[in-house]
């Protein structure tokens, strides 16, 4: 596969696809049903052909890999580049698995515009792996902000009955971050000259500026991750779209924020970062308190794990901003196995909200006894999610929490709090799901799950035991470009240290 | 013996007015039914007036004692202006058929201001520029009021005729200042008068802003935008998307004309002014438009807000910023035509229908009039990849890296961005209407082909201008060049 622009072919094969799903013609029971095949195996094969980008990937360096170039806008010192280090990699793959599922688990739920759901899923494919691989910040630029036109759209169409609200808080909240990001970008491209990223990652910014230029990049990924208090459009985003986006609106679309200050925040502007660590730690200790109490209120499921979502990203920032080994890599396994377990979360209301229509914890109960098979995987995933040792969620805890104590103890006490609540609420809806009395009829007709939905979880299964396990396989890959990151990172800020000494 | 100046550099205008004489004679003493064939006619020597713009290439050449110059920059904008013109005499020909308004004195008033609207790219004089620019509001004036048996249609007619006097007014009394106190009205010896002097004569300061003053009334920049809703409401739709597009380039050419070449010294005291028009024009554009409900004073109000960008590269004061200010009114005018072709197929029974209510579930209906709207106002939202994300780039881009200097233009720029984000949300809600709400009633089937062909040219370059942006980039660079070295 050497030589093959592998990371453009992962990138913008979903966008042939979506071509072909744009092509077919016919009768509309046959239109439906192709679409939905042409769909699946689009994501399928790009599925396989990212997992080569995982099998060629050299985890033994923090450079960029799988590098492509070419000119885009040569007067303006602006090209097409692409490719991942050890940060990125995973997530690429994150995006390319969690697709054919998607489209898997949308297969009997969408009924109406079925063509033009795939389309806008296949679309939504293209941008977010393609801005987990652009290397220039015009490409990563409008690959971010890109992702808003199919999720508007997806969340608008296909979505529950306050879905223009969700859509538009979604666009709006997203879009006045990104643009003050906008501006930082273009900050950046006139003190470097160009919009090369890996140009701008080495460049020295004076510190007075890295204030303004961290803030805008904060009012972007603060947004996106969520944190509180901007984390308000999430559980309307969630609970108004379909199943399917709420997947990969939880599963990838969280992780933008994340991925943006591990590759932009701290290492392109490392004294400011430095300067602003404690305002994340505050924010990130009253999202994983504040929202876990708001989880334990909600009555509606979807909306618990919106807010079960924020909590469990203020792991993600504190842990990656205690610039620690273990804190960083604990973000980015927590990441991972939160695009995943929270992802199987939310198919795992799907499945009841398919059968009922309805997301109200007080309809359901009792599952256990017709529902078995929907009761085991509901227990791996909300035990994930707690991080039960042996699954994904405790490895990232674990390394996030350990990272956070060797920086700040009163942080790592409060962080750890945060598992207890996060005990609680996930038991308690679990509880009440699934054990108790069998007292609604309608409830209790519902079927088991079905073949096509046990082909959705047995993956998302496998790999959260998988991390749980044997962690080492995801830890490997990112170590190297870590490692490197804290290494730049400190000596920014000895350099900087010094030049202080220097001047006194 | 006199001896004559050399027409070469001016053929192209000549051209049209020979032309557009002959058409109207044509016209007159041809049998009824004529009109058909005047507009046809009429477009195919837009396009010839535009081979010999590109014939003449792109050296500065400067005629008429001093008074009209030709010059890269004078090419690329009448390309433009010439483009956008054809585009909206095709648009207007179905539309003049159907709604009995098919008079041959509609193409050829179009041609009369298309006319103007080249002098005024190509105006090195006081005096030129004002003979330009008022040709094409005269013909303009006529145009607006052209359904005379709709009460509308006058109002807006002479709301515009009388506001346009004003500004005129204005711009003639900026002039006499400018005169008065410099001595000249020739472009090139105003520009050296200014560069000899240590600070600006007052006269010639207090006459430069009038001057701007009464331009910001031709691209409806705030507070000199009051005519612009109810005049593009007023006009027949075509005429209005013949107002939106080819004489606010030619207005924000003469602009970039006057103020980088015979002003350009003077960068510190106007770009104050272009900082406040700019400002004023994003933000009341884009909160004014939430609340409307008329298709044509929505677009009124985003086209304010356009203009409000368009002078943040202005803002700038460098050749950047120009050279943004190009690429923006390029995209802006393919846009804002894309834009009108849509309103023109909102029809229902036969009749037109402006309020965007009536759009409520065209994906259901119509869905590649619904695909091409919703890529028109994602790009005017400036949502990347779209072109219009393209246009804000280039703009936000100079005034960034002017702003190294001026640090006010840190505050120009979030204001910018922020009121970008108010304006998604009104264009948010036509793609709202389109896709996410059920249908009350649907719209004629679309018969004419030309309304459709400029709705397809216009939507593939909105949609993938980012896979090509070079010419264009590369054309607006040599324009912007082209000022600042001539």
């Amino acid at each position: 596969m050497a030589g093959w622009p592998i990371l453009s072919l992962t990138t913008f094969l979903p966008l042939v696809g979506a071509a072909f799903i744009l092509m077919i013609r016919g009768e509309p029971d046959v239109v439906i049903r192709n679409s939905r095949n042409v769909a699946l195996w689009t994501t399928l094969v790009t599925f396989l052909l990212s997992l080569f980008i995982w099998i060629n990937f050299d985890p033994t360096t923090a450079a960029f890999q799988m590098v492509e170039k070419a000119d885009w806008i040569p007067a303006f010192k602006i090209s097409y580049h692409m490719g991942v280090d050890g940060i990125s990699m995973l997530f690429v793959i994150l995006s390319t698995f969690l697709m054919p599922l998607c489209i898997l688990a949308s297969w009997d739920s969408i009924k109406v515009h079925v063509k033009e759901y795939m389309v806008a899923f296949l679309i939504l494919e293209t941008m977010m792996v393609g801005m987990f691989c652009a290397l220039d910040f015009l490409a990563f630029y409008m690959f971010f902000e890109g992702v808003l036109i199919p999720m508007f759209v997806i969340i608008g169409i296909w979505g529950g009955p306050r879905r223009v609200y969700s859509a538009f808080k979604f666009f709006l909240y997203t879009l006045l971050g990104s643009v003050l990001m906008l501006l930082a970008i273009l900050v950046i491209y006139f003190i470097t000259g160009t919009t090369d990223i890996p140009t701008a990652l080495a460049a020295k910014i004076s510190p007075s500026l890295q204030f303004w230029l961290w803030l805008a990049f904060f009012a972007s990924f603060a947004v996106k991750v969520p944190m509180w208090p901007v984390h308000t459009w999430l559980p309307d985003a969630h609970v108004e779209a379909p199943t399917a986006g709420s997947v990969i609106l939880a599963g990838v679309l969280l992780k933008m924020g994340g991925y943006g200050f591990l590759r932009f925040s701290i290492p392109m502007l490392p004294e400011a970062s430095a300067y602003f660590t404690p305002l994340i730690y505050t924010l990130g200790v009253i999202a994983i308190i504040y929202t876990s109490l708001v989880a334990l209120a909600q009555e509606d499921m979807k909306k618990l794990i919106a807010y079960s979502s924020v909590a469990h990203m203020g792991y993600v920032t504190i842990g990656m901003f205690t610039l620690t080994m273990q804190g960083v890599q604990g973000s980015i396994i927590q990441m991972l196995s939160h695009g995943v377990v929270s992802a199987a979360l939310f198919l795992i209301v799907g499945v009841v909200y398919d059968r009922l229509h309805s997301r109200d914890i007080a309809r359901y109960g009792g599952l256990v006894n017709n529902m078995p098979k929907y009761a085991v995987v509901f227990m791996v995933m909300m035990l994930a999610s707690v991080g039960l040792p042996g699954t994904s969620g405790f490895v990232g805890e674990f390394l996030v929490i350990i990272g956070t104590f060797q920086a700040n103890t009163w942080v790592a006490f409060l962080t750890a709090s945060g598992v207890v609540l996060g005990c609680t609420y996930m038991l308690w809806l679990y509880r009440r799901v699934i054990f108790g009395k069998l007292i609604h009829d309608d409830a209790r007709a519902m079927p088991d799950l079905s073949l096509r939905e046990i082909l959705v979880f047995a993956p998302l299964i496998v790999v959260v035991l998988w991390m749980g396990v044997y962690p080492s396989s995801f830890l490997n890959v990112t170590s190297a470009s870590v490692a490197n990151l804290i290494h730049n990172y400190q000596t920014a800020l000895a350099e900087s240290g010094a030049m202080v000494l220097a001047g006194r | 013996m006199v001896e004559l100046p050399a027409f070469l550099p001016a053929l192209p205008e000549l051209f049209l007015a020979v032309s557009t004489m002959a058409l109207l004679m044509f016209g007159v003493f041809g049998s009824d039914g004529t009109a058909r064939l005047v507009g046809q006619i009429a477009v195919v020597v837009l396009l010839c007036t535009g081979l010999l713009v590109i014939g003449h290439g792109t050296e500065r050449a400067v005629t008429f004692n001093g008074m009209f110059v030709m010059d890269g920059f004078g090419a690329y904008m009448k390309v433009l202006v010439l483009i956008g013109s054809a585009l909206s005499i095709i648009l207007a020909q179905g539309y003049a058929e159907r709604e009995h308004m098919n008079r041959f004195e509609l193409p050829v008033l179009m041609l009369f201001a298309t006319l103007g609207m080249l002098l005024m790219v190509s105006a090195n004089d006081l005096i030129s520029l004002y003979v330009g620019l008022e040709t094409q509001s005269l013909a303009l004036y006529v145009v607006a009021a052209f359904r005379r048996d709709h009460a509308k249609s006058s109002e807006a007619g002479l709301k515009y005729f009388v506001l346009g006097a004003l500004s005129s007014g204005l711009l003639l009394y900026g002039a006499s200042l400018i005169y008065g106190f410099g001595g000249t009205t020739q472009f090139d010896r105003i520009a050296g008068l200014i560069a000899a002097s240590p600070t600006p004569p007052v006269g010639v300061v207090v006459g430069m802003v009038f001057a701007v003053a009464g331009l910001a009334f031709k691209i409806s920049a705030v507070p000199f935008h009051m005519w612009t809703p109810d005049v593009y409401e007023g006009a027949p739709t075509p005429v209005t998307a013949f107002f939106a597009a080819a004489p606010k380039v030619a207005a924000v050419a003469l602009i970039l004309r006057l103020l980088d070449g015979p002003f350009g010294h003077m960068v510190e005291q106007w770009s104050q002014v272009i900082f406040a028009l700019s400002l004023a024009s994003m933000v009341l554009g884009s909160f004014a438009a939430i609340q409307q409900t008329n298709i044509k004073r929505l677009m009124a109000y985003s086209s304010i807000a356009n203009m409000g960008f368009a002078l943040l590269g202005l803002a700038a004061g460098t050749e950047q910023g120009t050279r943004g200010v190009v690429v923006y009114m390029t995209i802006y005018m393919v846009m804002t035509i894309g834009t009108f072709a849509v309103i023109l197929c909102m029809k229902q029974h036969g009749r037109m229908v402006e309020d965007i209510r009536q759009l409520a579930g065209l994906s259901r209906s119509h869905p590649l009039m619904a695909l091409g709207t919703a890529i028109f106002m994602f790009s005017l939202a400036g949502i990347p990849p779209l072109a219009g994300f393209f246009g804000k780039l280039y703009v936000f881009l100079a005034v960034i890296e002017a702003a190294a200097k001026h640090s006010e233009l840190y505050i120009l720029a979030v204001f910018g961005v922020l009121s970008s984000v108010v304006g998604a949300f009104y264009y948010l809600r036509v793609v709202k209407l389109i896709y996410f709400d059920d249908p009350i009633e649907t719209f004629d089937r679309q018969s004419d082909d030309s309304i459709a062909a400029v709705l397809v040219g216009t939507g593939l370059f909105t949609m993938f201008f980012f896979a090509f942006p070079v010419p264009v980039l590369n054309g607006a660079a040599a324009a912007a060049a082209a000022l600042f070295t001539g």
